[in-house]
């Protein structure tokens, strides 16, 4: 019994915290590195006042936010309002159980992994959309509808871009996708090569997906002043901005394990594994090599927010429905005829 | 023809890939960010800031009462008393006081002095932290000018040429 409970919950508890606790820390420094970096692009030097070079600033902003009163918007629906953060922040966290580290290291090898990335992904809307029809306010209520309409779209396109990894990789799970871009021709083995359109359709559409600018059609400060978090305040605020930015890391791991390999190396099969020293490391796969392919995805995320204005509503549909998604389906027909011809060279775990 | 150039454009995202360039070079150059107070924007010797009362090098004042000063300023914020000195009979002022509200830093107070007594200092960082300092008394402004001969003098010096 002792046993029992010591394999199937404290083990299983314990890596969950391995996953979660890294994960918040990043978010705070991804916020700080955000804010660094944006203010590099605006030729501003960013938070450099907390800490060496400002470093801890994402630790007092979340003090402040800590201490801050939740306010309860006159007849706001105390229950839902309360509930959205934690709707919005769960499926963020959830989704990081299939994500394959390296190999060995994934907490859930689940078969249907994408499909059960595609339920988290969208899960996250419900707590947006909650948090606006509950907090009674025009702009929330607003911007929730937005943020629907807008992740339903892009939904679509994203679900069709991963269709095309499947129909390369032929496998639903995750580990199976990386080891099917192994081979020996380095990081051209990999997905993004034969579905690059897919592959920057799969971004942007995982920018449109968390919310991001030039997608933020939800928070749209200049028109709909904070969106569907307008009336939060404190550590309610505090949650979503957790889940945002959580988000947009998973969809950087996400794009580095479809598409750029997730954690192989980009020199596999150029340096034979004798080679001496740190030289063979460099041609071993590992997680590093995930972390960073993701933390140059992340970049992506601020580089796009510094350079490109807000879309408009109409333009986001247009995108979404007439651009993304023919392209999409006409790449699921190329993925399945260079399948079919055997034009793609598959690695071993297919 | 022209069109279709337009589309494939618009498909390669070629105008987008063109501004993030215009970004990331930016993200190199140097920054234009002041670290203020650690460093500080070159000043005018001609800035007109906090003022100050000036003494001769004997440490006798300068200010002789006139009211000119009194007289020019048109945001009315210098308040002048004078009486014979007790010591020597010399016409000195009792009372000297600038309200820092109402002044609006416009330097005629400075032009209109024959003796060179009210200037105003390069000095712009000062706050007040009770009702009523703003209104700064004679004892003040002569401390002021102590503490500070030197630089009102460099800067004096500095435009002299050009007056």
């Amino acid at each position: 019994m002792a046993d029992q409970l010591i394999n199937q919950v404290m083990w299983p508890l314990i890596y969950i915290l391995c996953i979660v606790l890294p994960l918040v820390i990043a978010v705070a420094m991804f916020v700080y590195w955000e804010r660094k970096v944006i203010g590099w692009m605006h030729v501003r030097m960013g938070p450099n006042k907390v800490g060496p070079g400002g470093v801890l600033q994402a630790f007092a902003d979340v003090v402040k936010l800590l201490i801050k009163e939740v306010i309860l918007p006159t007849k706001a629906n105390r229950f839902l309002y309360y509930l959205a953060p934690l709707i919005g922040l769960v499926p963020a966290l959830a989704a990081w159980a299939v994500i394959p580290f390296d190999g060995r290291m994934v907490l859930s090898n689940a078969n249907a992994g994408i499909l059960y990335l595609l339920a988290m992904t969208s899960m996250g809307v419900y707590g947006i959309i909650i948090a606006g029809w509950a907090s009674n306010s025009r702009y929330a209520l607003l911007g929730a509808m937005r943020s629907a309409a807008q992740v339903i779209s892009y939904e679509l396109a994203m679900g069709l871009c991963l269709v095309c990894v499947m129909v390369l990789a032929g496998s639903l799970n995750l580990s199976e996708i990386v080891n099917a871009q192994a081979g020996g021709k380095g990081l051209f083995d990999w997905f993004w090569l034969p579905l690059l359109p897919v592959f920057v359709i799969y971004f942007v559409s995982g920018v449109a997906e968390t919310n991001r600018l030039p997608f933020d059609m939800a928070e749209g400060e200049s028109e709909i002043v904070a969106g569907f978090h307008v009336e939060y305040s404190g550590s309610a605020f505090a949650l979503f901005f957790l889940a945002e930015y959580a988000n947009m890391i998973l969809v950087s791991f996400l794009s580095a394990i479809f598409f750029l390999g997730g954690w192989l190396s980009p020199l596999q099969g150029w340096i034979s594994a004798d080679a001496p020293g740190w030289i063979a490391w460099l041609g071993a796969g590992g997680f590093i090599w995930l972390f960073i392919k993701a933390f140059v995805m992340s970049f992506f995320f601020l580089w796009f927010r510094a350079t490109f204005p807000r879309y408009r509503y109409d333009q986001i549909m247009r995108l979404g429905w007439k651009v993304f998604i023919p392209i999409a389906i006409a790449w699921v027909f190329v993925a399945g005829l260079l399948k079919y011809y055997d034009l793609v060279s598959i690695g071993v775990g297919a | 023809m022209n069109a279709v150039t337009r589309y494939l454009k618009s498909l390669m995202l070629a105008e987008l890939v063109a501004g993030m360039g215009v970004t990331i070079r930016y993200m190199f150059k140097p920054k234009y960010t002041m670290r203020y107070p650690m460093e500080h924007i070159p000043k005018s010797n001609r800035f007109r800031g906090l003022h100050a009362l000036r003494r001769y090098a004997n440490g006798e004042e300068r200010c002789i009462a006139c009211k000119l000063c009194e007289a020019v300023c048109p945001a009315l914020a210098i308040t002048i008393d004078s009486a014979p000195r007790e010591s020597d009979g010399q016409r000195r002022t009792t009372r000297y006081e600038i309200d820092l509200f109402k002044c609006i830093y416009c330097g005629f107070c400075e032009e209109s002095c024959p003796v060179d007594s009210i200037v105003e200092t390069s000095i712009h960082e000062y706050h007040f932290e009770n009702r009523g300092e703003n209104v700064v008394d004679k004892q003040k402004l002569l401390a002021i000018g102590d503490r500070f001969e030197q630089q009102i003098a460099a800067d004096r010096a500095q435009d002299a040429p050009y007056r």
